[in-house]
């Protein structure tokens, strides 16, 4: 195993590269475009493939293509291109092909501005585009998860046939840390059983969502909404620092968490009982977990850098209780001292 | 029984039933009786039979009438959103090599939402066979205006006739793509009436062949009637086709260097992990273990500076420094809205914990290569800190509490004959000054992973580095006196 300073954005062709990822599709976007420049240096040196595709539809729409020959493959943007994939994704989650989207979120809404946000926590986790569907999104908080949760996307991707995003955000993306190199690289394989790859067994298979039976669209549906739940039952991940007696929990996901984290020592040594609940699942959200520490009595903070669109889902998990919020949003990071300032107010 | 009638089922190609499509009529298509979509299905299918390609073949069925063409095709299918479909072709092509792609699009699909990627797929000499169909107008949506709609042609968003100086003029997607360079076959024909059907014919396998023989991007655009919308009988709409159609867009094939044309054959991809070891530089390099040491205090340090003076190689470096020794390190360049042309600087955080924020708002150690970063950042640096600054900047006056050092940088690059090397110097005066912890051996040896590319440099820079410490040393030295 090796270990290398390496930036976020770097990590994620490290991580799709031995997830045995064949394929990146992209447009350039700040601050997500190194992804798409280590892509057109890296995946041709392992003759993997790689277009520069003419818009962030025709990108996706690659991807709904490589997806549909039963590739793995990858694409990456960041908000304003994220919102023009939705259509795409929306097909890809509907025909129940696989792939692995990272959205390197920059401040909005419109143009906005290039600084960091996580602003697309609606967008990823409540379908984003048309009808009823849902993505697998997963929220790294460091350079070796941009790498290892781009590995575990793919995985879970295949497992169940959709489409997941990662969501990160231009601090992440930018940032360098010591990356930990996969030990393992994936030799992926074609299931036949659903694929159209231009092959003798792949010949009687279609991919489409289009349903124009009403019966048929509701059966498809209702199957759907039964993975999704499967996805809830199973693939909740969280983690947590100092909870055990925490009577303050601060709920932070992303670069925030990492501030967050800061604040529960620096309230610590102030002899406040706090500790931090990161959901590394955004979608399906951990809300059984964070249920019964809101049982327990616990604050609860959303320290996230939106105007509070992950506190929705805090405050459905924990039985609507009371969720305080410390946000900031426009391209600069939360700041620790008003973490702080929150941290004793609830106190 | 409309369940006995054989319209399509059975032909060369095509299914014998259809049952995907389901309903009564088993060998019946949905299209319109008059319909040029069933025309074209035989070809494609008969086609595809002859040359023994079905199972490489993936038919990509567009928005519009042709949705259906998987009911009826007997090879692999996929759906497309609206326009998208030269993309998911391309998607399929570069994933699988020898996989056959045939784009069947419409003219709204193609012509209209989906132009670019028409254009862009054509441009890049994409693998595939598409297949335009020009009806001039939105089929299944109701009749509406089409990018190819004549002028003066009434449509359901047209009453008064397609007027040019509202609604532009008919699109003629043949002559457009025939501007480029990369494709191998342009043919336009029509599906009118039996002779031109036989010419038809002969392009739709041509371009098919073309794939076959992995040869490149092929376009086939077939006038093709619509009586339903168009409202008119049988004799209405080959007269419409023959005369008004063919007058607005001439049959013609535009281009075939098919014979040309070499084949485009990508290579397999590589999965192996040595091969993946080799690209990312990780063959024989050893992980190293980060310690969690709550007796190292962190550390945070910002460099600044104007683009090009080393802030962030500087920056890169320190991390490296840090990384070396097994601290957790963290490293941040700032983008603020002068990121072109103006000043950089970046977060560098050494620690001996998992650290929180990589942006370094007040900094233990502020190194300044020019007066505006001082300036800026000076006031933010923590009581007890120390600012180094190049002394091109002039004299300074730090915030009370704070350590200032004015280090002659630039000039110490200079006589080593290495002015671009003033980072380098700066970092010295760092490894003397900084207070950061890391042993004196870390510095340099931080330059064997950043000088990796070019280490013929390093020794160079050793003694540079070496200077700058020398000259901070002597300016401590001189201040105890």
């Amino acid at each position: 195993m090796a270990s290398q300073l390496l930036d976020g954005n770097s990590a994620v062709i490290v991580g799709a590269l031995y997830a045995g990822c064949d394929c990146f599709f992209g447009y350039p976007i700040t601050p997500a475009s190194e992804i798409l420049q280590q892509a057109s240096k890296f995946f041709p040196l392992v003759s993997r493939k790689f277009v520069q595709a003419e818009s962030e539809e025709a990108a996706i729409n690659m991807v709904y293509g490589a997806a549909t020959a039963g590739h793995r493959v990858l694409a990456a943007s960041s908000g304003p291109g994220m919102s023009l994939k939705q259509e795409g994704i929306s097909y890809i989650a509907g025909a129940e092909l696989p792939c692995v989207v990272v959205d390197i979120c920059r401040a909005g809404p419109g143009l906005g501005n290039i600084g960091p946000e996580q602003s697309d926590y609606n967008q990823a986790c409540k379908g984003g585009g048309h009808g009823c569907y849902r993505n697998i999104v997963l929220a790294p908080s460091s350079v070796q998860e941009m790498c290892d949760l781009t590995r575990k996307g793919f995985d879970l991707a295949f497992k169940y046939r959709n489409p997941v995003i990662i969501l990160a955000d231009g601090v992440l993306g930018h940032m360098v840390e010591p990356l930990k190199f996969p030990e393992e690289a994936a030799v992926p394989s074609i299931d036949t059983s659903w694929a159209v790859a231009g092959k003798a067994e792949t010949r009687g298979n279609l991919v489409t969502s289009i349903q124009l039976n009403f019966d048929e669209l509701e059966t498809h549906n209702l199957k759907l909404q039964a993975k999704y739940d499967r996805i809830r039952e199973n693939e909740t991940e969280y983690d947590g620092y100092r909870l055990e007696d925490a009577d303050v929990i601060l709920v932070s996901y992303g670069i925030s968490s990492r501030i967050a984290r800061s604040a529960v020592d620096a309230a610590r040594k102030e002899g406040i009982k706090a500790g931090l609940f990161r959901p590394i699942s955004l979608w399906p959200f951990p809300e059984k977990e964070l249920r019964s520490l809101a049982e327990r009595g616990a604050r609860l903070i959303s320290v996230e850098m939106s105007e509070g669109q992950m506190r929705e889902d805090i405050r459905l998990a924990s039985g609507c209780r009371p969720v305080e919020l410390v946000c900031r949003y426009g391209g600069r990071l939360i700041e620790l001292d008003a973490v702080m300032k929150k941290i004793r107010e609830v106190a | 029984m409309a369940a006995r009638e054989r319209v399509l089922g059975g032909h060369p190609g095509l299914y014998a039933e259809f049952p995907r499509k389901g309903g009564a009529a088993p060998t019946a298509t949905h299209y319109c009786p008059g319909c040029g979509h069933g025309i074209l299905h035989k070809l494609i299918g008969e086609a595809m039979a002859d040359l023994g390609i079905q199972d490489r073949c993936v038919v990509i069925s567009p928005v519009g009438c042709a949705v259906f063409a998987y009911y009826y095709l007997d090879c692999g299918h996929v759906q497309a959103a609206h326009g998208r479909a030269p993309a998911i072709g391309t998607g399929i092509s570069r994933a699988e090599d020898d996989a056959i792609v045939i784009s069947y699009q419409g003219d709204g699909d193609l012509g209209s939402i989906g132009l670019n990627e028409t254009i862009q797929a054509a441009n890049r000499g994409e693998k595939m066979a598409v297949f335009f169909i020009n009806n001039s107008v939105y089929g299944m949506t109701g009749g509406q205006m089409a990018p190819t709609t004549l002028i003066g042609e009434v449509t359901s968003t047209t009453p008064a006739g397609r007027d040019p100086q509202e609604q532009g003029y008919p699109l003629h997607i043949s002559e457009i793509l025939d501007t480029l360079k990369a494709p191998v076959y342009i043919e336009r024909v029509s599906l009118s009436d039996i002779e031109h059907i036989r010419k038809a014919r002969r392009a739709v396998r041509k371009a098919l062949e073309i794939q076959k023989d992995k040869k490149g991007y092929a376009f086939v655009e077939l006038l093709s009637p619509c009586p339903t919308i168009l409202r008119m009988n049988v004799q209405g709409i080959t007269k419409f086709l023959n005369e008004q159609m063919e007058k607005e867009y001439p049959l013609k094939k535009f281009r075939d260097s098919s014979a040309e044309a070499l084949p485009i054959i990508r290579p397999e991809s590589d999965y192996a992990r040595e091969s993946l070891d080799r690209i990312f530089g990780c063959q024989g390099e050893v992980c190293i273990e980060l310690l969690k040491d709550p007796d190292f205090p962190a550390k945070g340090v910002k460099i600044a500076g104007f683009g090009g003076q080393g802030v962030l190689s500087m920056g890169l470096a320190l991390a490296q420094a840090g990384f070396g020794c097994g601290r957790f390190v963290s490293y941040y360049p700032d983008y603020g809205p002068e990121q072109r042309g103006g000043t950089s600087n970046c977060s560098v955080t050494i620690s001996g914990q998992p650290i929180g924020s990589p942006v370094v708002d007040h900094p233990d150690v502020l190194v300044a290569f020019n007066r505006p970063s001082l300036e800026k950042f000076a006031p933010m640096v923590r009581k007890g800190g120390v600012i180094l600054y190049d002394s091109m900047a002039g004299q300074f006056q730090g915030p009370e509490g704070v350590k200032v050092i004015s280090v002659p940088a630039t000039e110490i690059a200079t006589e080593h004959g290495a002015i671009q090397a003033a980072n380098t110097a700066m970092f010295g005066a760092l490894m003397q000054a900084g207070n950061l912890g890391l042993p004196r051996e870390a510095y340099g040896d931080a330059f064997r992973v950043t000088f990796a590319k070019k280490p013929r440099l390093i020794p160079k820079n050793l003694e540079i580095l070496e200077a700058g410490a020398v000259a901070v040393r002597v300016l401590e030295m001189a201040a105890r006196k």
